[in-house]
């Protein structure tokens, strides 16, 4: 599938600010299952945007501007052609063995209730490759996709407690779970054409991958409980959200800000 | 030196300044209260000492009524009141803490054991004298300080910058006695007389400890329009807003001057200082005495916001 | 338990009249000393350290953010020809913690050998992914350690543990030497002790030494501090101030360019090296923890291109890790090819299955430490232990048997020490402070004694309740 992305970030500060300096995760690089036929970030304004890789191969623009400035847009256009790889991660850029994945986060740390959701999955027994199924259904039965009360700053184990979040929470929930089975997790931060022909979307989507034995890594959408198709467009991996998020920011003064995110993934053809 | 150095500095030396205001505020609020009705005595004297104090909404939005009880617990113990001598000291303390280095351990002694010292005092249910025991206590640590600065710091930026504090604070502080008590020194009542408005203006000398000072340097009965000229005009009186000035003036220009760049403030505090060495005393009350302070307490503030903007931040 | 002691020798030769050597005029001077004299003295100390403000905040109580650690004014002594044997040793350390670093986050050379397993690396919470293939500035990591040392014997010197993110404690070793410098002057006179007052110098020495290769020849050397809140803080002002450079908070730095500079009175001006004593997860919220308020966003970014060096390095805590710790003395021999001068205290890893039966079994004789805790937090003292205090250890070694190791509980020698009761024998360890910079490394002779005032107890950590001596390096 050829998929069109155009995702546009609109700043407005109440007062203007200064150093402003962002981190882009923002630009997705080839796998078996994803040709990037055209990619590109732009700033508007007098901005430096450089470009990097960081620990785990993401490509990572830093965007630096001395400001003042009380406007900043970001925009982001490219297209990729996907393919279904029944889920496999093969081909992708992979800076460190599986065993980094273990690592627990602050935001993927497993409290009790989890250590007995992840047991209780675990018991189900079969192969590693059914216990992350059984993981995708239990958690699709249990937890509910809510965008009312969780935040960016949400951990697993809070979400689970509350039995609802967002993609975000839901992976993160499955990365916790998953670590603590033994296997290596991570965070996807990604687009995904919608199926019902809506493109105009209000966030970029979350997934995880798990490292399987004998298979190589493996999609997981815990938020929509299947394994990612040639819908999904993969942009950055982390250990959690933190390490994949889109942007992470910093600037001096400015005040309150408005944000004016218009995210279009358009699949070929429409 | 790091701005934020020179920052903690400023405001140590401002914090510590205000709490010596404070105090003398107090004392002489304390002492006018106790006068008899026709010598001047009166309530309002606790309310005057509200409004010098400058957080009067905040104050009668928390007591409803200005009395010895409220007005004491707010300027000396009231943990809700930024400036109260409290909380001024404890801030002035921390400042110091964070920049102890630049300091000379004289003056880290000289405010090292505020903490301690002022768990000591009760915060309420204090008796007059008590109450000024502490003030004169409070008085000590801010001469300490002082003296502790004069007496062994370096002359450099640092000390610049700790002399500019104490000068701008006081400078404010002047005025805003001015401002609160101006109408008591316009002609209409001056043609009152009597023993009432010699307290009253007398008042306004103690609060900037200048009874003496003012009989040395007119050699008369206080008169109203002295009183004015002697706390803006008079440059030997160290609380005046002229000599404030020239110590603005000063540090401003020698931190120009090692630095080798002259700003906003350096203009600004010249040009304060311009008026306040071209200006007569007959002038200013023909002019507007009020108009001349709350433009005088704007200038002022503008300077410290100049001062924050070109070294401070 | 009966230890060495530092004064008296062996606990076994009670017959010797002996005292060690060093000890001579220092024990005679103490039975010569007249009633209250000791007493007198130590008050005096205090006072000179409240005055100082020598102070140091524990954690959890909030009434006691400036408190004085307790001074013992007698002071511990080690000879010339002993320091001689720890100095080669802790070289040798220091050498091996760095080379082990630059491979962990390099070619991985001892992974591959065999030396240290894969996962305890990768997975190490302080093995910090952006360091990998980031050289830093002339390949140093680990510029000033910590190394705290026990004694078990005339000859036996043990390494407990390797300090290598932002070890503390260095302001004490100067400052007890101040103090008693001023307090006891006919014992200076009659002792030659080795000077401590150097390390300073040494310090500036090492932290300009490692200044980027495109920094000026005067490079700006800053010390970067969490705040006044810090436990550590008076050390911080401290150091800065000795060292006659700028003590900054992350809020006075700012990132332009990938360029690193301070906001002060005259403008923005540029920093080439940061001491910085605050921890890895707080130094750039756009790649650590996004909260945090007390470092410098893009200082990761500067410091990856070059345009800054971080004493110590960020992920150096990988190598101070008491999983990783177990495998020193293989560490030593593969990075520096000969033998580990000082040794390893046995440990049990608790992760293997083995090693944690054993240690289930002997949990009321043993020490056990969590992998990552530090300052004597999380940490079950076996012999000094209640029975609830093991149970509740047992169930968390159970629960997660990775986080822990074990080890037999050594007796640490004792030195005389001025307590209520009188001059007492209290355990002691010994942290020297190694600075490694582009040129050499450096130890000041000596280091901080920590000792344990409670009797029989083995915890030195000032954080719970323990106190400091001055420390001699003599020529006898």
């Amino acid at each position: 599938m050829r998929v069109h992305v155009d995702y546009v970030t609109r700043y407005e500060y109440d007062t203007p600010a200064r150093l402003i300096q962002q981190v882009l995760r923002m630009t997705p690089r080839p796998y078996d299952g994803q040709h990037v036929r055209d990619w590109r970030v732009e700033i508007d304004g007098d901005g430096r945007l450089r470009a990097g890789e960081d620990a785990l191969g993401n490509v990572v623009h830093m965007l630096s501007l001395a400001g003042p400035v009380r406007r900043l847009m970001a925009r982001v256009i490219g297209e990729v052609d996907t393919s279904d790889t029944g889920g496999m991660v093969h081909g992708a850029i992979e800076r460190f063995p599986p065993a980094v994945f273990l690592r627990e986060t602050d935001l993927t740390r497993c409290d009790a209730a989890l250590h007995a959701f992840a047991a209780e999955v675990a018991a189900k027994g079969g192969s590693k490759l059914d216990q992350l199924h059984a993981l995708l259904g239990a958690l699709n039965e249990q937890v509910a996709f809510d965008t009312s009360p969780t935040t960016s700053t949400t951990t697993a184990a809070e979400a689970f407690a509350m039995k609802r979040g967002v993609c975000q929470d839901l992976s993160h929930i499955f990365i916790g779970a998953a670590r603590v089975m033994g296997m290596p997790a991570r965070y996807v931060s990604g687009h995904l054409a919608r199926s019902d022909g809506e493109i105009d979307q209000e966030a970029g989507h979350a997934w995880c991958e798990t490292y399987v034995e004998d298979l190589g890594w493996v999609g997981f959408d815990a938020a929509n409980g299947v394994c990612p198709t040639d819908a999904y467009v993969r942009v950055a991996i982390g250990l959690d959200y933190l390490g994949a998020a889109p942007v992470r920011g910093s600037r001096y003064g400015g005040g309150g800000e408005q944000l004016d995110v218009k995210l279009r993934v358009t699949p070929a053809g429409q | 030196m790091l701005a934020r150095t020179a920052d903690a500095l400023f405001w140590t030396a401002r914090y510590m300044e205000r709490a010596d205001y404070l105090a003398r505020l107090l004392e002489t609020a304390m002492r006018a209260a106790s006068l008899p009705a026709s010598y001047g005595g009166s309530s309002t004297e606790w309310e005057s000492a509200v409004a010098s104090a400058g957080a009067a909404e905040e104050f009668y939005a928390r007591y409803g009524d200005a009395t010895e009880e409220t007005v004491r617990d707010w300027l000396a113990f009231s943990p809700d009141y930024p400036s109260s001598i409290r909380n001024c000291l404890t801030t002035a303390r921390t400042n110091a803490r964070a920049v102890r280095t630049a300091l000379t351990p004289e003056m880290w002694d000289a405010v090292s054991d505020t903490a301690v010292e002022l768990s000591r005092f009760p915060a309420r249910g204090m008796d007059s004298e008590e109450l000024i025991r502490f003030l004169e206590w409070v008085k000590g640590v801010v001469r300490a300080f002082d003296g502790a600065a004069r007496r062994t710091m370096l002359r450099n930026d640092v000390y610049w910058f700790v002399r500019l504090g104490g000068a701008i604070e006081r400078a404010d502080n002047t005025a805003r006695i001015l401002d609160v008590k101006y109408h008591i020194l316009l002609p209409e009542h001056e043609r009152v007389g009597g023993s009432l408005d010699y307290f009253q203006w007398s008042t306004i000398l103690r609060e900037v400890s200048a009874n003496t000072a003012y009989r040395w340097v007119y050699r008369q009965s206080v008169k109203p329009w002295l009183v004015a000229d002697l706390l803006i005009l008079n440059r030997q009186m160290p609380r005046s807003l002229a000599s404030c000035y020239e110590v603005i003036a000063r540090q401003t220009d020698l931190l120009a001057e090692a630095y080798g760049r002259r700003g906003p403030s350096q203009k600004q505090a010249r040009s304060i200082l311009a008026r306040l060495t071209g200006a007569r005393i007959e002038d200013i009350f023909q002019s507007g005495l009020h108009e001349f302070i709350t433009g005088f307490l704007d200038d002022n503030v503008q300077l410290g916001g100049s001062i924050a903007d070109q070294y401070l931040t | 338990m009966l230890a060495f002691d530092e004064m008296n020798g062996a606990p076994d030769d009670q017959t010797s009249p002996e005292v060690r050597d060093g000890y001579t005029a220092v024990k005679r001077w103490l039975d010569d000393a007249p009633p209250g004299l000791l007493k007198a003295r130590r008050e005096q100390a205090e006072l000179l350290f409240r005055r100082i403000g020598i102070t140091f905040a524990v954690y959890g109580d909030a009434e006691a953010e400036e408190r004085l650690i307790p001074f013992d004014i007698i002071p511990r002594i080690i000879t010339q020809k002993e320091w001689a044997g720890l100095e080669r040793g802790l070289v040798q350390r220091a050498r091996a913690l760095n080379a082990f670093l630059a491979d962990i986050y390099g070619p991985r050379e001892c992974i591959r050998a065999g030396i240290v397993p894969a996962d305890l690396i990768l997975r190490n919470p302080q093995f910090c992914l952006e360091m990998v293939n980031q050289r830093p500035p002339h390949g140093v990591y680990v510029h000033v350690a910590g190394i705290d040392l026990v004694r078990t014997g005339p000859d036996d010197f043990y390494v407990l543990e390797d300090n290598c993110r932002t070890p503390s404690g260095v302001s004490y070793m100067l400052e007890n030497r101040e103090v008693m410098m001023r307090l006891f002057p006919d014992l200076f006179s009659s002792h030659r002790v080795a000077p401590v007052e150097t390390y300073t110098d040494a310090l500036l020495t090492t932290l300009r030494s490692v200044a980027p290769q495109r920094a000026s020849a005067d490079p700006t050397v800053v010390l970067m501090t969490p705040g006044l809140h810090n436990s550590a803080f008076y050390e911080h002002s401290f150091l800065a101030d000795k060292l006659g450079i700028e003590l900054v908070e992350g809020r006075d730095l700012f990132v332009q360019d990938e360029v690193v500079f301070m906001r002060t009175t005259e403008g923005a001006k540029r920093v080439d090296v940061i001491y910085r004593r605050i921890d890895d997860d707080f130094i750039d919220p756009l790649v650590f923890r996004p909260d945090s308020m007390l470092g410098v966003p893009g200082l990761m970014s500067a410091y990856c291109a070059g345009n800054v060096t971080l004493a110590n390095a960020p992920g150096a805590g990988a190598a101070d890790d008491k999983a990783i710790y177990s495998y020193m003395p293989e560490i030593v021999r593969f990075f520096t090819g000969e033998a580990p001068i000082l040794k390893n205290v046995p440990s049990w890893r608790c992760r293997e299955p083995e090693a944690l039966a054993h240690v289930l079994d002997r949990l009321p004789e043993l020490v056990v430490k969590e992998v990552n805790g530090s300052g004597g937090y999380g940490m079950l003292v076996g012999p000094t232990s209640s029975k609830a205090e093991i149970e509740t250890f047992r169930h968390r070694l159970k629960a997660s048997p990775e986080t822990f190791i074990a080890q037999p509980t050594l007796a640490l020698s004792t030195c005389p020490t001025f307590v209520e009761s009188g001059v007492a024998p209290r355990h002691v360890d010994l942290r020297p402070f190694v600075l490694s910079g582009a040129d050499e490394v450096r130890i000041i002779p000596g280091g901080l004694t920590r000792v344990a005032l409670k009797e029989g107890s083995l915890v030195v950590n000032s954080s719970q309740g323990g106190g400091t001596k001055d420390t001699w390096v003599l020529d006898v």
